[in-house]
């Protein structure tokens, strides 16, 4: 066993967490960063964690992931990281040659107390800054938050900095797709391109975090928003915040500074949550939804239906991140499954509140919690306790599925050991269907493998 | 010759002070006359670079492969959830129920408030509960960048904890992550307090002849399987090793050894000499990494005990072993023979993995490691002439003194006299002494010179870290990871000399790389027929 000390009787702990479920803002703000053309995340702390987060991004994604560093020793750390932070734009420009550095901080600069936007004031008077090129700036401590808040708070800085507001509207919609895959965000502007939708997204990490195989290393890779996209998204009719948790702040940062309306809705994973934000693109723009999505959505409900027996009464515990585990919940109610198992380490009380919605009488039958000490070794506890026909979550899932025989389906961040999730989406119809997928491959696999040789199945 | 060309666009490209600086960290090696190279210095702002930080050398290398400690991070979530199983440290449990906690991570998981008012009582409630949920022998806690910062005191609660259990070690490593410039200095923290707290509170010894330990082999890919299972065949003893697929218990006893075989340098001779002060524990250099290189290796061992049994046993393992490894060189040298590496990694496998490529005919033209300091480079004769800078004095140096009652003289007499003969004890005589004139020597590379490196050189495979691998693989050279064998191994001793002659000839051989253009895009202009209508012209270049 894998996990041979986690024992069945589950005692209240109040210190210390096992097995997380969530990890550290930076990372968060470093994915989000990416997301923008031809930008540097800049990690302001020691080197460790730069290296950390490069290292879990890289392995999650198998794709070069830059980032500097201003690289703390104890001397930065009792006298503060201002001049570790001027000499590192200097070098940054001078050498990596970025159109954006996106400083993020990390629990040393934030412990010490350094300030980022009045050191970064002091390069730009001091001339550390080239011209036309930009900095952006988000406080990312650890000790607040999970890694989603980190990339909400890129997020927002981004939003903060770029948009120009403007006295005319423009006939496009920005688009803030959450913490999700690049495979998803191409989906989602596919499904925008197929509605003549104009739209700006970001973050965008498409094209960067899936760069193509072209002999060449490009630093900044194609995708990415661009600059000047980001500048018109202030004039956009309407921002749409896909997902509460990682987009809000941002959508409501361009409230604020150019006055664009928004609206936050799940990320649109499974029917309900597909259909509620295409119906509100549609509503906004003035886009009618085409026949050819309609058939994408069509084939998702034919293949439910058809599959139903399979599907129906399963149940499934779930870990990850809320605005994920949010609408997939919805997504496993609506085909009879019953997640009854759900753990986030994020805090929020909107989790809970809305997972209670959503599920309506399973809220009480079931077990979920996020927060602190919501974590794996808890889940895994539960599972022992009441067993589960299936379990969705991020890599370090696969340790206690293999202990306890139960069928697994990877999603969520970070997949340390697949590579679908960078190449196939779960948002949208499609994203629906390749979840059906994994999940039916996932459960009929092991019925092949454990049915007694009379009752194993040529046709299912 | 092509030096010049990476110092100039280094040069052209690197603010003065920066080239200043990273230009004495980059020379031509000459074996003859060994220059001095600028190692264990701070990492500049700014610079993308592979190192980590020193509470990754301490709670990541050195602790992480022991099964049957529970290490609990003191920090934020991130730092110990980065290093949840990332290193592929393996363990064998003596059997199902043994202890293993490898595969979990324990976390304070500090909050605001924590940073506010002391993250103590924190730390004690959740060593309390680590201790009422597995009973374990021994508690480790990691101190993580914030933790000095807000002066808790990790040492006090540990001794508080420790005093209150009576039936289980605790103990505490103040290896924030700002301390010292690199992985490096946590490796000399995790020395120090393994030496404190654990190494000789076990006087038990087997009665068995030629008991040695192993250290600073991390038993990454099953490495320290491969060397165990040799160590048996040969009829020599094991005590510990530090640490890979180790146990506390192993630690507790490791000075009823006659001998210490260090592998890794860099990460573990703090420990070497510190047993050889108090227990007259006589150390060696030993290279269990390439074929030739674990004959010598095992050949010291036999030479050091002086027993013709144990010589002889020894050869025949060497003959037998030696046979394998042989037919895989000739299988797979034609594919490698001439082929050219570089090796950027850690503080002792880029210049121990040289060996392996030597083997299979390949060149080293550039090498250089992550963390190591210039006795690792240069040898351990410049020690003397090392400045100790502001950053390496803040690391603790333990004053050892002998242990009356369990010192061995007897030990110290046998070296006395093997070193008449002229075998060398407590010595490495560094990279750059092996590595061929005229090839490169850098330390501390950052991506930007890398990157150079595989434009000006292309070699024909680069070992790096995980960090380096997708970009140097873009350029269309196949990256080796040294760090976690990108998820193969092992490769050390004769059977993982084989598997690594096997990887390295599919690795320069794949068919891949040649995929990489498509086959239209030396095409130049084709009109359109189609899209776009008559006059369209879509070009491809
Ligand atoms: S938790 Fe804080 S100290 Fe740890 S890796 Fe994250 S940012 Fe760094
Ligand atoms: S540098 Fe500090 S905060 Fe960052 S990973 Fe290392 S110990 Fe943690």
């Amino acid at each position: 066993m894998l996990l041979r000390h986690t024992p069945k009787e589950i005692k209240d702990r109040k210190a210390l967490t096992i097995n997380p479920a969530k990890t550290c803002q930076p990372i968060g703000a470093m994915y989000a960063a990416l997301g923008i053309h031809g930008c540097l995340p800049h990690s302001h702390g020691s080197q460790g964690c730069c290296s950390y987060h490069r290292s879990t991004l890289t392995r999650h994604y198998k794709e070069p992931v830059m980032a500097g560093t201003s690289s703390f020793t104890e001397g930065a750390s009792v006298f503060g990281g201002q001049s570790n932070l001027l000499q590192s734009f200097s070098n940054l420009f001078a050498i990596y040659d970025p159109d954006i550095v996106a400083v993020h901080t990390t629990c040393l600069s934030e412990t010490i107390g350094d300030d980022v936007s009045q050191i970064t004031q002091k390069a730009i008077d001091e001339g550390k800054i080239p011209a036309g090129k930009h900095v952006i700036y988000a406080s990312t401590p650890s000790y607040v938050g999970s890694h989603v808040t980190g990339f909400s708070n890129m997020c927002a800085s981004i939003a903060k900095y770029f948009p120009e507001k403007q006295d005319y509207e423009l006939d496009q919609v920005n688009i803030l797709p959450g913490w999700v895959e690049p495979s998803d965000m191409r989906e989602i502007k596919r499904l925008m391109s197929e509605m003549h939708v104009p739209f700006v997204m970001f973050p965008d990490t498409s094209g960067v975090l899936d760069a193509p195989q072209t002999g060449f290393h490009q630093f900044y890779p194609k995708g990415g928003a661009s600059v000047p996209d980001l500048k018109r998204s202030g004039a956009s009719s309407f921002t749409f915040a896909l997902g509460k948790f990682s987009s809000e702040a941002a959508g409501e940062e361009l409230r604020k500074k150019c006055d664009v309306p928004y609206e936050v809705m799940e990320v649109p994973i499974g029917i309900n949550a597909t259909d509620r934000f295409l119906m509100k693109v549609s509503e906004v723009t003035g886009c009618p939804v085409p026949e050819s999505i309609n058939d994408e959505r069509g084939r998702v409900v034919d293949i439910i239906t058809d599959m139903q027996q399979y599907l129906h009464g399963k149940k499934v515990a779930l870990f990850g991140d809320p605005d994920i585990l949010i609408p997939l919940t919805e997504f496993l109610l609506a085909m009879d499954m019953k997640p009854v198992h759900i753990v986030s380490g994020t805090p929020g009380k909107y989790f809970m509140e809305r997972m209670k919605e959503i599920m309506g009488d399973d809220f009480e039958t079931g077990n979920v919690k996020n927060g602190p000490r919501a974590d794996m070794f808890l889940l895994h506890q539960w599972i022992r306790n009441e067993p589960v026909d299936l379990i969705i979550g991020n890599t370090y899932g696969k340790y206690i599925a293999r202990d306890e025989n139960i069928p697994f389906v990877r999603m969520g961040f970070p997949i340390l050991d697949r590579i679908g999730h960078s190449y196939f989406p779960v948002v949208g119809y499609a994203g629906a269907m390749r979840i059906l997928d994994k999940m039916l491959g996932a459960i009929m696999d092991q019925m092949d493998r454990e049915a007694p040789e009379e009752k194993f199945e040529l046709v299912m | 010759m092509s030096f010049e060309k990476l110092d100039d666009t280094m040069m052209k490209t690197y603010p003065t002070k920066v080239y200043r600086k990273r230009k004495k960290a980059a020379m031509v090696n000459d074996p003859g006359e060994v220059k001095e190279i600028q190692a264990n210095v701070r990492t500049i702002p700014g610079i993308i670079t592979q190192r980590g930080c020193t509470y990754a050398g301490c709670k990541g290398v050195v602790l992480g492969p022991t099964r049957d400690i529970v290490n609990i991070t003191h920090g934020p979530i991130g730092c110990g959830f980065y290093s949840w199983l990332t290193r592929r440290n393996q363990t064998r449990p003596e059997n199902e129920t043994a202890e293993n906690f490898m595969t979990y991570c324990f976390s304070t998981d500090m909050q605001d408030s924590n940073i506010v008012f002391g993250g103590e009582t924190l730390l004690k409630d959740a060593i309390q509960e680590a201790y009422d949920l597995f009973h374990p022998k021994a508690i480790a806690i990691f101190s993580t960048c914030p933790v000095g910062l807000i002066g808790d005191d990790v040492h006090a609660v540990a001794r508080e904890m420790k005093a209150k259990f009576g039936d289980c070690n605790v103990f505490g490593f103040s290896c924030e992550g700002y301390k010292g410039v690199s992985q490096s200095a946590g490796h000399h923290i995790a020395n120090n307090q393994i030496f404190k707290h654990v190494i000789g509170s076990d006087d038990s010894r087997s009665d068995s002849k030629f008991r040695v330990n192993l250290l600073g082999e991390y038993n990454i890919g099953g490495d320290a399987f491969v060397l165990e299972e040799l160590f048996e065949k040969c009829g020599i003893e094991l005590v510990a090793t530090f640490s890979g697929n180790s146990s506390i218990d192993h630690f507790a006893n490791a000075h009823t050894a006659d001998l210490n075989l260090i592998m890794c340098h860099r990460s573990i001779n703090y420990v070497a000499e510190m047993m050889e002060v108090k227990f007259g524990i006589p150390w060696t250099k030993v290279n269990f990494i390439g074929a030739g290189q674990s004959a010598k290796s095992l050949r010291k061992v036999g030479a050091y005990f002086e027993d013709p049994r144990l010589i002889a046993r020894i050869e025949e393992v060497i003959a037998e072993e030696m046979l394998k490894t042989d037919e895989a060189a000739a299988e797979y040298r034609p594919g490698t023979e001439g082929k050219t590496a570089m090796l950027f990694v850690g503080g002792s496998r880029a210049h121990h993995y040289q060996d392996l490529f030597a083997e299979l005919g390949m060149k080293t033209l550039a090498a250089g490691y992550e963390f190591a300091h210039r006795d690792d480079y240069e040898g351990r004769r410049v020690l003397p002439s090392i400045k100790v800078d502001a950053d390496s004095r803040n690391i603790e140096e333990l004053h050892i003194e002998k242990d009356p009652g369990r010192y061995s003289q007897a030990l110290q007499d046998r070296k006395a006299a093997l070193m008449e003969k002229g075998m060398e004890f407590s010595d490495y005589e560094g990279m750059m002494a092996q590595m061929e004139k005229g090839a490169l020597v850098i330390d501390d590379i950052s991506h930007y010179e890398m990157e150079k490196l595989v434009e000006v050189y292309k070699p024909d495979v680069f070992c790096a870290g995980i960090k380096e691998k997708y970009a140097v693989q873009k350029m269309g050279i196949p990256l080796k990871q040294l760090h976690s064998y990108d998820y193969g191994g092992p490769y050390a001793g004769f059977d993982g000399a084989v598997n690594f002659y096997k990887e390295i000839e599919r690795m320069v051989n794949t068919n891949v790389w040649g995929l990489i253009k498509a086959p239209w895009s030396n095409q130049s202009a084709m009109s359109a027929k189609y899209a776009g209508g008559k006059h369209a012209v879509a070009s491809h270049t």
